[in-house]
């Protein structure tokens, strides 16, 4: 079996002690959550930490699924089954749970977390896609305090985020406006692994104008995860299967995909195109309470 | 470091490096073999074992994780000898041929049913979705699942046309 | 008496395995399970390129490093003659690479240290200069003139050629394609797969540096055979060699062959005087180990215009890798591909073979193939397939009108293979019953005019299992015949010691109930003892379904060489003629007066104590066999996949899969349907999703389990199988074999089925695996190929 190499360990008490531990350890040091990301890694010595901050007892503080005013919270530690698990948060945005139902397998969802997958960045993310979609806010916290950074601003690149190496992600905020619906389509060639191509897509409805639209593809170089030309064209449009497609041709026409043996890039922007148009038509549907 | 970790009731306690794998900890360490491995990238779940209670793979675990928590693993299944109803179900319903990924099944089904004695089908199927299994084409493993919901619920158990014998 | 459910279980039927006991509680015992006092731990350096010169390898900071005992080259190796082993094909490999490595992931260095992870870190540190050379990335292009020579280490190689083969009468055959009324050809391609068991290759090598004996744990479907082979690489004396085959966790034809791993961890014991662990990685595994197929196909089928076949012709490009190393019957470079003749009556038919080396891992014959029919039984139920869309006839009943009658069994085909016994026909009609064929159609019909895609897939298939008969088939001049041994203890208990090796398969609980069948004993009284050469009667393993065939007829005739001397014990018993008595399932008793008889329990002590037997009779009651089949056996069956799939993502949904199955008689139907059950979910696999695929570089592009896909419980629908039962006619019990008829069987089922599906698109034939872009892109028009990287 394969195993990484050697590196120190290091258990934080608190969010203050994981951040204070990240700024003695120094830029090679990772945090480590569910590690279903990093250690696969580790072990193929594709990363190599040289200390690993674990967080796993920081649940109380890091790992709450709720209601805050007027956001949906997710903390950063919450688990792929915990949120596929959350009532409120297919109560609002069922495209969690689209999105959960496909992440990896129900094992490594028990152990594998939301913040973790966030931070690896890598470019076939599903839910950086979901929280691309739903505009989302990510709550960050280093040594020199807390800052708020929109989730279409967290990548900047296939592995890279903004985060400092002594920041640490809290949670994920994510605004509830009514008249909500969405959606998440993905192929895979197989269950469990990762996406040709997905897409998510939020849709707000006034009577049958699209009065706000969030779009989010993964795994076909879309930047920053998101379709910004599609949403701004089908924004006030009438939410019909003509307006879905249009929007969704812009979005594949935007995206950048690379061939690899999930498919060669026409048929992943075809999907690209295919995908956004079922994802907003799923969730103009949803949020017409025709569909669950 | 020292590790502790308490496997099936047992505190175990080890020096181990930080980056001894959990799996290891288990075979190498504590001396459980019965937990296989597969793979390197977390995806065939011959692995999986309890970590407080729920089924985690344990390759993708550094043991000083799991420092002060609770591993359960295949050879914590059976009650002082009594073998669980989902170790009979594997064997009434031929859930195994090889038996490598059988301890790593037998650990989500007996999660699967303690979360949801009833399962339909597509549950079961839905449940083992990340293990593999190269042998029975998984039919067997989830008529084996079935066959134990049945057993603890009481109801009618898939006729077993085989005496006892085999079991001694 | 007894009444029947207080009777203890004997002979045929479902009975719960043996092998369970201890699998359900983890108390298996497989090869990384071995633990030895003072064993070291091995690890493996592998070249990163698929073709390049070693200029020189550095090993001095991997020695350096705390808890490394020794690292050894293929320099070390050459100096003790160890440097090259010969395959099972005659031909040579490399045990660690000298000259150059030639396929990417080759064995470089191995390092020995105290425990996994260090030797793990010290195989990083050995720095190895290579200077890359061109890589034959496709087989296609192996014999073409400006490709760079592989096997440069072979005097007289001047190409990439490795052999040519026919099977069939070419002249005829070109006879009867000139005055067909239809002949259709089609380029198929079976891509390269991998078995894939859960549990990778290992071994455990303890050489006794005072007694000189060496004791092997390893992954071996072959304990015997490899025991010859060690004998014959490593100069050992043989009987100074003990392997031991523990517990596998499945082995699909993968652990047949020798690997440098198991060699080095010998050399690894030999060298440091401890016991040597070796286990290679999932990675190590996929790109090393033998894979299957890799059969570059061009087929032809001719026909009369209303659906008569009457020729196939098939020229294939077989890429062996870089080593000719499949383990195949000696005479029969393509294995039994010459069986592609499949399951029909045909006035002619011919195959031409070429074997070519390419940069890329030896291997060929594993997986579960009956050696190459896989690749058969995919060729000519494709090419059946082909052909019914040209004529735009119903496969079903295409495949109908050419099939074998039962009367024309034992049949001989066109390329010479006689065919012992079967039904044809009524297996297909079971299967489209249980599948509701015309159903099936009339909702496909319906679908279409919605424009839905919906496809049904048939397949039919022939197996030519139990190699097999010693004139015709060795490995490596060892004839493929198998022992048995079976002891029945004074108080009745039976110790059967046989040959062949379980992987899963049973053999524990199946060949206790042949023996039990025999001689009426509990199958619970029977311990069979297998995979240890100590302790077993040489044969040739497990693989190509043989088990059952050859070792299961051993098995049944040891078993009635002790009845026959039980009769005689119990003529003395009983103070009559041997003629005078007869057999009841458990005992002997004289014809006529059934209450004068004595039970096998009661012989086998009676055999034991100081009775007086007639003269030439010795005691005991032991007996030993050596099984040489007289011919193969041919298992068949028809197999009915349904699909969906999503239009608009070319995402394919197996809904419903049917299974008939005849493998004569079955000793254990739940075990015979686990065999079947697992075959499928192989053929799902392969029709859609398993492949490795290479770069132009040689790059292995499915070296881990998130590359190399198979199968999970959500791709497999809830199989549905049926059987027919026609007894092999030269067989001792009838039965004929399961292990691979599923794997050779369904692959083309799920193809057909989805190829059935798009038809509307006009697509007539995509290659394996169809995965969501490859079946898109067959419909846009513009299929892959699925073996190299996708551009």
């Amino acid at each position: 079996m394969q195993v990484p190499a050697p590196f120190t360990y290091e258990r934080a008490t608190s969010v203050e002690h994981a951040i204070e531990l990240l700024g003695q350890l120094g830029p090679e040091a990772r945090v480590v959550a569910g590690g279903h990301s990093l250690i696969p890694m580790m072990k193929l010595r594709l990363a190599r930490p040289d200390a690993l901050v674990d967080i796993n007892d920081l649940g109380a503080e890091l790992a709450q699924i709720r209601v805050d005013g007027d956001a949906l919270v997710i903390g950063a530690l919450a688990r792929h089954a915990d949120v596929l698990a959350s009532a409120v948060v297919g109560e609002h945005f069922p495209i969690f749970h689209d999105a959960e139902r496909v992440i990896a397998d129900p094992v490594v969802r028990n152990f594998g977390t939301v913040g973790g997958s966030l931070c690896q960045a890598d470019p076939a993310e599903d839910l950086a896609a979901v929280f691309a979609a739903l505009d989302a806010v990510a709550v960050l916290r280093g040594a020199a305090g807390v800052r708020e950074v929109r989730v279409r601003e967290l990548h900047v690149g296939p592995y890279e985020t903004v985060l400092a190496p002594d920041e640490l992600m809290l949670e994920l905020r994510v605004p509830i406006r009514p008249g909500g619906g969405s959606a998440y389509e993905k192929v895979e060639r197989r269950v469990g692994d990762y996406p040709v191509a997905a897409a998510g897509a939020a849709v707000w409805l006034d009577g049958d104008t699209v009065r706000d639209v969030g779009i989010g593809l993964t795994a076909v170089g879309a930047e920053h995860f998101t379709a910004p030309a599609a949403e701004e064209a089908l924004r006030g449009q009438p939410a019909t299967e003509e307006s879905f497609q249009a929007a969704a041709r812009l979005a594949a026409e935007h995206c950048n995909p690379s061939a690899d043996q999930r498919g060669p890039v026409d048929y992943k922007r075809h999907l690209a195109a295919e995908l956004t148009t079922r994802a907003l038509r799923r969730a103009a549907a949803r949020a017409r309470g025709q569909e669950a | 470091m020292e590790v502790s970790i308490n496997i099936n009731g047992t505190a175990e306690t080890h020096d181990v490096e930080p980056r001894l794998l959990l799996v290891h900890f288990i075979r190498e360490k504590a001396g459980l073999r019965g937990t296989h491995w597969g793979c390197d990238t977390s995806n065939c779940g011959t692995c999986v074992v309890w970590l407080d209670g729920k089924p985690v793979k344990s390759c993708t675990v550094f043991a000083a994780m799991a420092d002060g928590h609770e591993v359960r693993t295949v050879e914590g299944l059976d009650q002082g000898g009594q073998l669980d109803p989902v170790q009979e179900g594997f064997m009434e319903c031929h859930g195994l041929q090889c038996g490598f990924c059988t301890p790593g099944m037998l650990m989500t089904a007996r999660a699967l049913l303690d979360a949801n004695p009833d399962p339909t089908d597509p549950e079961i199927r839905e449940a083992i979705s990340g293990q593999l299994c190269r042998c029975t084409g998984y039919e067997n493993i989830v008529r084996s699942v079935r066959w134990a919901a049945e057993k603890e619920a009481g109801g009618p158990v898939t006729e077993s046309e085989t005496p006892v014998e085999a079991k001694a | 008496m007894t009444t029947v459910e207080e009777r203890p279980h004997t002979g045929f039927g479902r009975t719960l395995r043996k092998e369970d006991v201890r699998l359900v509680r983890g108390k298996g015992n497989y090869v990384d399970d071995v633990r030895l006092p003072g064993m070291l731990h091995g690890a493996l350096l592998r070249s990163p390129y698929a073709h390049a010169k070693i200029n020189s390898i550095d090993t001095s900071a991997a020695e350096a490093l705390p808890g490394v005992k020794a690292v050894v080259t293929g320099e070390t190796l050459k100096g003790l003659g160890l440097a090259w082993m010969p395959t099972l094909s005659y031909d040579v490999q490399a045990v660690l690479a000298t000259d150059k490595v030639r396929y990417q992931g080759q064995e470089v260095a191995f390092v020995i240290a105290e425990d996994h992870y260090t030797a793990r870190d010290a195989v990083e540190l050995i720095e190895v200069d290579y200077e890359p050379l061109p890589v034959v990335f496709d087989a296609k292009r192996a014999l073409e003139p400006d490709a760079p020579v592989i096997r440069d280490d072979k005097e007289d190689q001047r190409d990439n050629h490795i052999f040519d083969w026919e099977s069939g009468d070419a002249a005829r055959t070109e006879e009867v394609f000139a005055n067909a009324e239809v002949v259709v050809a089609e380029d198929i391609l079976y891509p390269r797969v991998h078995p894939a068991p859960l549990e990778t290759c290992g071994s455990v090598a303890d050489m006794d540096p005072v007694t000189g004996k060496l004791t092997l744990w390893t992954t071996s479907q072959a304990p015997h055979a490899h025991r010859t082979v060690y004998a014959l690489v490593a100069g050992l004396p043989e009987h100074k060699i003990r392997v031991i085959a523990p517990d596998i966790g499945g082995g699909f034809g993968g652990k047949v062959g020798i690997y440098p791993g198991y060699v080095m961890s010998i050399v690894g014991s030999i060298v440091t005087g401890r016991p040597v662990k070796w286990v290679e990685d999932r990675a190590e595994h996929l790109m090393s180990t033998a894979f299957a197929r890799d059969y570059h196909m061009r087929g032809e089928i001719a026909a009369t215009k209303d659906g008569k076949i009457l020729g196939l012709r098939v020229k294939v490009i077989a890429d062996h890798g870089a080593f000719n190393a499949t383990a195949q019957p000696t005479k029969f470079p393509a294995g039994f591909f010459h069986v592609f003749t499949g399951s029909y009556d045909l006035r002619a038919a011919h195959c031409a073979v070429t074997g070519v080396y390419t940069n890329k891992a030896p291997g060929g014959v594993a997986y579960a193939c009956s050696f190459r029919i896989t690749e058969a039984v995919y060729l000519v139920e494709r090419m059946v397939d082909v052909l019914a869309y040209e004529l735009k006839a119903d496969p079903a009943e295409l495949r109908m009108k050419n099939l074998l009658k039962p009367d024309q069994f034992p049949y001989t085909t066109q390329t010479g293979w006689e065919y012992d016994s079967g039904d044809y026909p009524k297996a297909l009609q079971l299967a489209m019953e249980m599948a509701g064929y015309d159903e099936l159609r009339r909702e496909q019909a319906e679908k279409r005019e919605r424009g839905e895609l919906m496809g049904v897939g048939i397949a039919f298939f022939t197996e030519a299992v139990g190699a097999g008969p010693r004139k015709h088939m060795d490995i490596l001049g060892l004839g493929m015949a198998d022992g048995a041994e079976l002891r029945i203890h004074p108080t009745g208990k039976a110790v059967l010691r046989i040959s062949v090796k379980t992987q899963g398969q049973g053999h524990e609980t199946t060949f206790a109930q042949i023996v039990g069948n025999e001689l009426g004993l509990p199958t619970a009284d029977i311990e069979v003892v297998h995979g240890d050469t100590d302790q077993t009667p040489f044969g040739l393993g497990t693989y190509g379904s043989r088990s059952t065939p050859v070792s299961g007829a051993a098995t049944a005739l040891v078993a009635r060489k002790i009845r026959d001397k039980a009769k005689i014990v119990a003529s003395a018993m009983l103070e009559v003629s041997p003629d005078d008595l007869e057999w009841a399932g458990n005992r002997w008793h004289v014809k006529g007066d059934p209450e004068q008889g004595k039970t096998i329990q009661e012989i086998a002590l009676a055999a034991h104590s100081s009775l007086e037997l007639p003269e030439g009779v010795e005691g005991h009651l032991d007996a030993t066999t050596v099984y040489n089949p007289p011919n193969l056996t041919y298992p068949f069956g028809a197999y009915i996949c349904v699909v969906d799939v999503d239009k608009g993502t070319g995402a394919v949904k197996v809904r419903r899969f049917i299974a008939v199955d005849d493998c004569g008689v079955r000793i254990n139907p739940m075990i015979v349907e686990g065999q079947v059950h697992g075959g499928l979910a192989d053929g799902v696999g392969m029709a859609l999703m398993q492949v490795m695929a290479f770069d132009e570089e040689g790059n292995h592009l499915g070296a881990s389990f998130m590359d190399y896909l198979l199968p999970t419980s959500l791709e497999c629908p809830s199989w549905e199988l049926g059987e027919t039962v026609t007894p092999s006619p030269h067989h001792p019990i009838g039965a004929k074999g399961v292990g691979e008829s599923a794997t050779v069987g369904s692959p083309a089922a799920v193809v057909n089925a989805v190829l059935d599906a798009i038809r509307p698109y006009g697509v007539r034939h995509a290659d394996m695996p169809l995965t969501p872009a490859a079946v898109w892109a067959a419909m846009q028009g513009r299929p892959i190929r699925t073996d190299l990287a996708i551009p």
